[in-house]
């Protein structure tokens, strides 16, 4: 008998009955087809979303994520630039090549170099854009795909992440129901290789359980918040 | 590894009267508690979590088998395959043929305790393979050619100076005459070295905390991005997975990372929480070209319909560890395989058998804390009392340890032990008694309290209260 009908065959044993049959297989197609939330805490979801970017912002930053606010994307280059200066680092970049970062007007910082593509060895500061971000933890969601290389949100000492204020939503949970409004508009077939949840930067307490920060992934994470999310979403559109 | 868990009392004689580890597992074990509690305490939906976590955990055991071929095909659709292995003979064979597919020289690995529990790492090497860990700690005890002594702290036996003497020998390229008496430069120092070999790396190999049947995901946390530099780099990424680390849903996953975090080490959420589907997608410019879930079963699904399939829920948090008096006075190793503590006490028997491991359960004062920070509520003491039942009846046990006594009997023929319980036990319950003055239960003297409640201890021992009365005696 091969290992898997072994397996299944000793499940079965176990739990004394034989394959379900297709009618309690149907219940739980059913609801693997429309996934129920659980309990999802209060923390964020009974504030308004004034009060969940605050949030955000709050916990992001206990866990020393910075976080820097511009009123709109015209203002990223200069909040790079400076930012990059305060901390004396290279403006040699490695950014995700997704349009989003096409809209910012890189030009008028022409001493911010970007590289658009996967992240090397070599590279010392990444920038990407967040696909949502949760207030409740100040966790930054991103997804992998052409547009995405995973590498540049791991690789480089430093990554730096764009984010509007109205990707910022409660829970994980409204980020798995974007995550599925996104599959479902791509026509079923978007399911992304991988999904970042990264809060804060990188860390380690393995030596005598005292936290350092950079282990292996970036030491400094630095998000550029723009706008107030107060126009850019009609409330009709929020996942929930 | 080969257990020692037969040499359980010589482990633990040892281990206490082992300076160095005493002093480590002093400062590492003040931490657990006090940040798991603050993190509890900010989340007023915490406990309502732990009974929505249990309710997951069941009702996808009632139907692992729909779970399990429901993952499998979503894995498929996805471009991954799903290897099922009865057995750790299997699962290691399993990984070496899809390691030998692509003559892989090197093999990262984020941590992972199944690869502990099938000894990947001897196998590896028997066959030509060159294991790197990148776990900071895991990194650390691979130098060092020992086993993990926690399931989410592998090294935290060990002080600075033992990791600075590790590197010292072990990097020899650099310069031998370098300081390295920060965390800091020895983190630093781990970071410089391992980055070309997970750039190099042929294969990386990585746990999973959840697989999700819906879409066919592992997810893994980590707190360094070891894992996501483990998964993302090579050519092929492997998980490795017991069948039980099923959900059927990412809420459902969710639910389980809420808990996971604030259980394990008190943070909000783990760094870096990652969920990966299949292989590289087309069009995509990173991401592994192979995508392996190993399933191992390893006696798992005959834990199903016994009184032991409770122990199936486990998310492998650690809290139970962090707060069991005997850990905190014997560390990891004295337990003499993978898992340590509370849930290594019921687990280990299952896993490698009564013969070799049926003492662990004794190791138990029976305080009751193990179950209740357990945040999908295993009822861990009600199982070592089953496997003490079992041992009884197979009549493993020698004659002191009969009677419905063994457990006594084992702490009270170990004074060094005893000893060092109450000392730990009384700081430990002094903090955990105080909100209701009372305990229900209490160490080493469980059949007692059974029918009465004592006072909570005032967090001092009789000895050093009344060393103190005497001094104040003698000031007057
Ligand atoms: S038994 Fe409970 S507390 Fe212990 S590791 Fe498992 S889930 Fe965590």
């Amino acid at each position: 008998m091969s290992g898997r009908e072994d397996i299944l065959g000793g499940i079965r044993k176990a739990l004394k009955r034989g394959p379900l049959d297709a009618a309690a297989a149907a219940v739980l197609d059913a609801r693997l087809a429309a996934p129920a939330r659980n309990l999802i805490p209060a923390r964020a979801t009974s504030l308004d979303h004034p009060g969940q970017v605050e949030l955000f912002v709050a916990m992001a930053e206990e866990v020393q994520t910075t976080v820097d606010r511009v009123a709109a994307l015209a203002d990223v280059p200069q909040a790079v630039a400076a930012y990059l200066a305060s901390e004396n680092l290279p403006a040699d970049l490695v950014a995700s090549p997704d349009p989003v970062l096409d809209d910012i007007p890189w030009a008028e910082r022409p001493m911010l170099r970007l590289r658009r593509g996967k992240a090397e060895g070599g590279d010392k500061v990444g920038l990407t854009p967040a696909f949502a971000a949760v207030a409740e933890t100040g966790t930054l969601m991103l997804i992998s795909g052409p547009q995405n290389p995973t590498t540049i949100n791991f690789l480089p000492d430093t990554h730096i992440v764009v984010l509007r204020a109205d990707q910022i939503v409660a829970s994980y949970e409204d980020g798995w129901t974007l995550l599925r409004q996104r599959q479902a508009a791509a026509g079923d077939a978007a399911l992304p290789r991988t999904v970042n949840f990264i809060t804060g930067p990188s860390r380690t307490g393995d030596i005598e359980q005292r936290m350092q920060l950079g282990a292996h992934g970036p030491r400094r994470l630095h998000i550029v918040l723009v706008g107030d999310g107060a126009a850019e979403r009609p409330a009709g559109e929020r996942p929930g | 590894m080969q257990p020692t868990s037969h040499a359980f009392k010589a482990n633990v004689d040892k281990a206490l009267g082992d300076a160095t580890l005493q002093t480590a597992l002093g400062l590492a074990m003040l931490g657990f508690g006090p940040k798991r509690r603050s993190a509890v305490e900010r989340l007023p939906e915490f406990e309502a979590l732990r009974e929505e976590g249990r309710r997951i955990k069941n009702q996808t055991l009632e139907h692992l088998d729909y779970y399990l071929e429901t993952f499998e095909r979503n894995v498929t659709r996805w471009g991954g395959k799903v290897h099922w292995c009865r057995t750790p003979g299997e699962a290691r064979e399993a990984v070496l043929a899809i390691c030998r597919s692509v003559d892989a020289k090197t093999v990262t690995k984020g941590k992972s305790m199944i690869a502990e529990e099938i000894a990947l790492n001897d196998f590896l090497e028997e066959n030509k393979i060159t294991p790197v860990e990148t776990d900071l700690g895991e990194y650390i005890i691979q130098l060092r050619h020992e086993p993990p002594s926690h399931l989410i702290a592998p090294a935290f036996h060990l002080l600075k100076e033992q990791v600075a003497d590790v590197f010292r020998s072990s990097h020899t390229e650099l310069d031998p005459a370098r300081s390295l008496v920060e965390p800091r430069v020895l983190c630093d120092e781990a970071r410089e070295i391992l980055r070309p070999k997970f750039l190099a790396a042929d294969v990386g190999i990585t746990g999973a905390n959840c697989l999700v049947a819906e879409t066919g995901s592992s997810i893994i946390v980590t707190n360094e991005g070891n894992g996501d530099l483990t998964q993302t780099l090579p050519k092929i990424h492997i998980v490795l997975a017991s069948l039980e680390k099923i959900v059927p849903t990412l809420e459902d996953a969710t639910t389980i990372l809420r808990l996971l975090a604030r259980s394990a080490t008190g943070q909000e959420f783990s760094t870096y929480t990652t969920m990966s589907t299949g292989p590289r997608r087309d069009g995509d410019l990173d991401g592994p070209e192979q995508y392996h879930v190993i399933l191992l079963d390893n006696g798992r699904s005959a834990m199903l319909g016994t009184e032991f399939q409770d122990m199936l829920r486990c998310i492998r948090c650690a809290a139970c560890i962090n707060h069991c008096p005997v850990f905190s006075a014997v560390g990891g190793h004295a337990y003499g395989w993978v898992y340590p503590g509370p849930m290594g006490s019921v687990l280990t028997p299952k896993l490698v058998g009564v013969a070799e491991a049926g003492h662990l359960p004794n190791a138990s004062t029976f305080c009751g804390r193990c179950e209740s920070v357990c945040p999908v509520k295993i009822p861990l003491p009600k199982m070592m009392r089953h496997w003490r039942e079992r041992e009884f009846e197979q009549k493993l046990s020698p004659a002191p340890y009969r009677f419905g006594l063994s457990a006594w009997a084992f702490l009270a023929t170990r004074p060094a032990l005893y000893q060092a319980l109450t000392g730990v036990a009384m700081r430990v319950l002094a903090a955990f008694g105080k909100r209701r003055g009372h305990f229900r239960s209490l160490p080493l003297a469980g059949g007692w309290t059974s029918v009465r409640d004592m006072p909570a201890p005032q967090g001092r021992s009789f000895q050093s209260l009344w060393a103190e009365r005497q001094k104040a005696k003698a000031g007057r």
